[in-house]
């Protein structure tokens, strides 16, 4: 037998609130399959499993907040579990996330085996359709009877975007703590992006609206390439000390208009053509500002690449999203005088700047890290 | 398609990739970046949202005439105009 936990959505994510199941006791399911959606501090985030069977009980209902980790559905396993690609396990965190504020009706406890609950015929019918337990269902009815409405409220809650209160006070959480634990160290590269712009503005000029390419994406593969060669910045620092990543899964910041701030993962990048990976960019921030991003995208960032974009100061100093152990800062680009051979010119300037931890790295390495990326963005034709 | 279909367009298509924003409200002449804090993936939508509306191929050099709503209607009837 297996079993389905709350999974650790980020470093600071204490509990989680079961929104919806999406699979029934008896559905078989796949590894990648989405079963779930738990609200958190991010909004409404699907829930992928890892492990392929049958789903046997649903040990919780909707509507109920739990802890990371408390089981939530039992499963008839087709074959030996794998594991789960989650970051290492962290020391006990010294700041408390702020427990978010209630969304639904009074949180439902685990199944229970009471005796059968007051309810009438229909809300009886609907909860057997759903897989819900009337007994750990309060009723809105004459003496607390389930009516069909409060089955249908659990049945079919709304998803809702992100919560930008409560996402504030998770990156306040988690940055409080990489400012606290993480001994960072900066280093900077300008370089003149002439070349990948021009490259760009062919390739975009040779392919229709939805086939052409943003600066970000050539910035998101330079970095996944280069670090092939620099894998000590991509992976996690835990308890024992810093671990590399299973894969390259480039964390991108995407800003939400109002506030607000998430890195979900573009998962192996490195492997991804541009046009592929400008298409999961696209998606990814829609799904974002929308909120409806998947568990494994907010739990699987080895690195996260921070871009300010056309409206943004020429460098920025970035702060590392723990556990991981880097963070890439990309400016905008500013025509700047630059020196080419022994004239001075006007070039669009761009400046990366790597924020990095040095209990995983030193500066020496980072240099050359930054360094290579910048040789990317000079010869995008390699990317 | 006169002018007040093809601003009720723009208008829309941004709504669906901004659904958080007001473009109705914004001043014609306004930087829609600066407006409604879009940015260059939004523009990037837009440039393709309008493509497939009108069925025709917007090239990557004419977008920075979408990023205001007058500049865009006036682009667009050029276009369809010509």
């Amino acid at each position: 037998m297996g079993v389905f936990t709350m999974p650790s959505l980020g470093a600071d994510m204490e509990a989680g609130t079961l929104v919806e199941w999406l699979k029934q006791p008896g559905d078989s399911v796949a590894r990648g399959d989405i079963v779930a959606v738990v609200e958190t501090e991010k909004g409404a985030i699907e829930i992928e499993i890892f492990e392929a069977g049958r789903i046997e009980t649903l040990l919780v209902m909707p509507g109920a907040k739990v802890p990371v980790g408390t089981p939530l559905a039992t499963l008839i396993l087709q074959s030996p579990p794998v594991a789960a690609p989650v970051p290492v396990q962290l020391p006990p965190r010294a700041v408390p996330v702020p427990a978010p504020l209630p969304r639904r009706p009074a949180p439902v406890p685990v199944f229970s085996a009471n005796a059968p609950a007051r309810a009438s015929p229909a809300a009886r019918r609907l909860a057997q359709q759903k897989g819900l337990d009337l007994a750990a269902i309060t009723g809105s009815g004459p003496a607390g009877a389930v009516l069909r409405a409060d089955v249908e409220a659990l049945a079919a809650p709304p998803r809702s975007g992100p919560d930008l209160a409560q996402m504030r006070h998770a990156i306040a959480a988690a940055m409080a703590r990489s400012k606290r634990e993480i001994p960072h160290y900066y280093l900077a590269h300008s370089l003149d992006i002439s070349a990948a712009q021009a490259w760009l503005a062919a390739h975009n000029a040779s392919h229709k609206p939805e086939e052409r390419l943003l600066l970000a994406a050539l910035f998101i593969k330079a970095t996944a390439l280069a670090l092939h060669d620099f894998p000590e910045f991509n992976g996690f620092y835990g308890a024992g000390g810093f671990q590399p990543g299973a894969g390259i899964h480039t964390g991108y910041a995407i800003a939400l208009r109002g506030g607000g701030l998430a890195a979900p993962a573009l998962h192996d990048a490195d492997t991804l053509p541009l046009g592929t990976l400008m298409l999961r960019l696209r998606d990814l921030i829609a799904r974002v500002r929308r909120g409806g991003f998947r568990s494994s995208e907010i739990a699987d960032p080895t690195i996260t690449i921070s871009s300010l974009g056309e409206r943004g100061t020429e460098m920025l100093l970035p702060i590392i999203y723990p556990p991981q152990v880097a963070i890439l800062g990309f400016g905008t680009p500013q025509p700047r005088p630059w020196a080419v051979g022994t004239t001075v010119t006007i070039r669009p300037i761009l400046t990366i700047t790597l924020g990095a931890d040095h209990r995983a790295s030193d500066g020496h390495r980072g240099a050359l890290f930054l360094a290579r990326i910048g040789q990317y963005l000079e010869a995008p034709e390699r990317l | 398609m006169n002018r007040d279909d093809l601003r009720a367009m723009v208008v829309n298509a941004i709504s669906e990739i901004a659904p958080e924003t007001d473009p109705a409200a914004v001043a014609e002449s306004a930087d829609l970046r600066e407006a409604l804090d879009l940015d260059s993936m939004d523009i990037f939508n837009l440039v393709i949202a309008l493509s497939q509306r009108l069925g025709i191929d917007i090239p990557d050099a004419d977008a920075p005439n979408l990023v205001t709503l007058a500049g865009a209607i006036a682009y667009l009837e050029k276009r369809l105009a010509g």
